[in-house]
């Protein structure tokens, strides 16, 4: 008669035959990881993001295991990284020395090393193309009459407005052990390097959403910032072994980099100047990187003195709540038994009702 | 027999570091103490604080129960223990009596716990706190300096306009005579329960990425009022299964017109309690 909350062993297994069932019931071709890898290659970069591990064909993988499910397959990718060992940490990697693969500026009309469009939905009309419904071919190209990107060094467009001091400084203070978020428990107030990497690995929707808010009013000054660079390409890694004492370089990885403007601050002493926000991605995560920038200046609102109105500005508020492996995990809890303490409840409320009821009987 | 991972999932390092951080928190009863809190493979707010600290201390010879609202066969408690068992190979039980470790959810076991036992309790919520002041910042300031204001005056206005603390489940305890904790959401007919237990309590926060500890015979109070003394749930039903008058019961409704009945929650307690009857 209780049957229906017991005997969780065999309903379990029943519920993951079904599971695969329904991945498989239609009896179509199973998808190669190398097709998701190159056809939804920004599913995969959004994995390898926010399940903070580069390795886009474990992420192709997990895209495949979890059947399209984002989240989970971010989910599936952190708890195997979890398993991984430590070798070292990657020296700062340099962003000026990039194979470029776009590279666009909102400040500026023209830069040193030219405006670069490269591949993005921005130009395309968002009409739906129906000869992809029958795209039979292996998928080939013709060669784009277009330069071979070519490693060059690309400075930051935003420092040139540093000769005059017209912008804040990023002041390099890293020490020599960077704060690891997937090592060390939260700690407020929260440093840059700690929120940097959270706000990496956190949500595309819930940054966006709050980048979004700031912009629209719900931000520091409600005003609206400026790109003073948008970069997309590819940059080396390196790290430096104690035993070596020189850097080595271990392989390249795809970023996505922003740099926002912001509004200036100043007093009578101090000279008004730009502030920045930055944001930066593994993968093409274009979107994402410049929610990150608007979020990152925003969280430095205590370190300039702003009031802390809004909920962007906010570190616990933010840093809390970006991760959707945490999210995901407490929201969907809520599909856990709960019985014992509803019993207590409703033990309660007829206790109380009936305290009510019969007072006023009486 | 070869699984594929370290024995119990975590890497050695990390075990080392949790036992450190339980050892401070054993020494510091009720204190939140934060660790590095690993991603497992199982959703946070499912018992990921509970099984890293589970992971952490069960060795080969451990035997391992697992509950969820009491009960052995829920779905969330087998699927911990299958992970243990994919990962440790060890020996599980349902009997409570034969366990050396025991991973719970929401409860307490009726059977006394006894010295040469660990309970581990998952956590939802590690600070008792945070429905009165969101602000990590704040709230460990206001355990730094006991100041406990706050929470009295929760409790104060519930008596005041219902009658009674209305907190049937999570009720906050003083745990030696210091730190207020969370009990987590048992209910609170177990909180007498953790008073002077002879087993050590460890308590787990995975997403949270805090850990809390209640040694052995340690003096745990609920909070109340001397015109207003604390008291744990009653029931004028008894088990519909075992005929138990002092365990905690569930109500399940067994007819389209919402018929009611009373069972056990602890499934281990009222078979044993059955068997003893026969
Ligand atoms: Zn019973």
């Amino acid at each position: 008669m209780y049957v229906a909350v017991k005997g969780g062993e065999k309903a379990i297994k029943s519920s993951l035959k079904l599971l695969e069932k329904k991945r498989k019931e239609t009896g179509t071709k199973s998808i190669e990881i190398n097709q998701i890898k190159e056809q939804l290659s920004f599913a995969v970069d959004r994995v390898i993001n926010e399940g903070s591990l580069y390795d886009k064909d474990l992420s192709a993988l997990a895209i495949k295991q979890s059947q399209g499910d984002l989240v989970e397959a971010i989910f599936l990718l952190r708890a195997y990284r979890t398993t991984l060992e430590r070798y070292a940490y990657s020296t700062a990697i340099d962003t000026s020395k990039i194979i470029i693969k776009r590279r666009i500026s909102a400040s500026f009309k023209d830069i040193p090393g030219g405006q670069i469009l490269g591949p993005t939905f921005d130009y395309s009309h968002r009409l739906l193309d129906f000869s992809l419904m029958r795209e039979d071919e292996i998928n080939s190209y013709e060669n784009i009459n277009n330069q071979e990107p070519k490693n060059k060094e690309f400075p930051s467009v935003i420092d040139y407005l540093n000769n005059e001091n017209l912008l804040e400084q990023e002041i390099n203070n890293l020490n020599d052990n960077p704060f690891d978020v997937t090592r060390d428990p939260m700690k407020f107030p929260a440093s840059r390097d700690q929120w940097m990497q959270i706000l990496a690995r956190g949500d595309e929707g819930f940054l966006l959403g709050l980048s979004y808010s700031a912009i629209r009013g719900f931000g520091s000054k409600g005003t609206h910032p400026f790109v003073g660079e948008i970069k997309y390409g590819i940059v080396d890694i390196f790290i430096s072994p104690d035993e070596l004492g020189f850097e080595i370089c271990i392989g390249e990885i795809e970023i996505s980099e922003c740099q926002m403007i912001d509004q200036f601050e100043g007093n009578k002493n101090t000279p008004p100047q730009f502030t920045r926000g930055y944001g930066l991605t593994f993968g093409y995560n274009e979107r994402k990187s410049m929610a990150i920038s608007i979020v990152d200046r925003a969280l430095k609102s205590e370190g300039y003195g702003e009031e802390i109105k809004f909920p962007i500005q906010d570190q616990e508020f933010v840093l809390y709540h970006a991760d959707n492996v945490e999210a995901q995990g407490f929201v969907t809890h809520l599909k856990l038994p709960h019985y014992v303490d509803f019993q207590g409840e409703l033990n309660l409320i007829r206790k109380l009702r009936n305290e009510i009821l019969q007072g006023k009987k009486l | 027999m070869k699984t594929g991972f370290n024995f119990a999932y975590l890497d050695e390092a990390t075990k080392r570091m949790i036992r450190r951080k339980i050892l401070k928190a054993i020494c510091i009863p009720g204190y939140q103490c934060p660790f590095g809190g690993r991603e497992m493979p199982l959703a946070y707010g499912w018992g990921t604080g509970g099984i890293q600290v589970t992971a952490s201390i069960i060795g080969k010879q451990d035997i391992l129960k697992v509950i969820d609202q009491g009960a052995d066969d829920t779905t969330n408690a087998v699927s911990i223990k299958n992970f243990f068992k994919r990962v440790c190979n060890i020996m599980i039980t349902d009997r409570t009596a034969e366990a050396s470790l025991i991973q719970t959810r929401h409860r307490i076991p009726e059977t006394t716990l006894n010295k040469d036992q660990i309970i581990v309790y998952q956590v939802p919520q590690p600070e008792p706190l945070r429905k009165l002041e969101p602000k990590e910042k704040e709230t460990r300031k206001l355990h730094a300096y006991k100041e406990y204001a706050l929470m009295h005056v929760k409790l104060y206005e519930e008596i005041s306009q219902f009658g009674s603390v209305i907190k049937t489940w999570a009720y906050p305890v003083e745990t030696n005579n210091r730190y207020i904790t969370d009990p987590t959401p048992i209910p609170k007919f177990d909180n007498p329960k953790m008073n002077n237990m002879e087993a050590l309590q460890l308590f787990g926060a995975g997403r949270e990425k805090r850990i809390y500890a209640i040694p052995p015979y340690t003096k745990v109070k609920s909070l109340d009022f001397d015109d207003h003394p604390f008291e744990i749930q009653t029931w004028d039903e008894c088990c519909s299964i075992c005929g138990s008058t002092k365990s905690y019961l569930d109500e399940i409704i067994i007819n389209n017109e919402g018929k009611k009945n009373f069972i056990c929650s602890d499934t281990d307690f009222c078979k044993s309690n059955l068997e003893k009857n026969k």
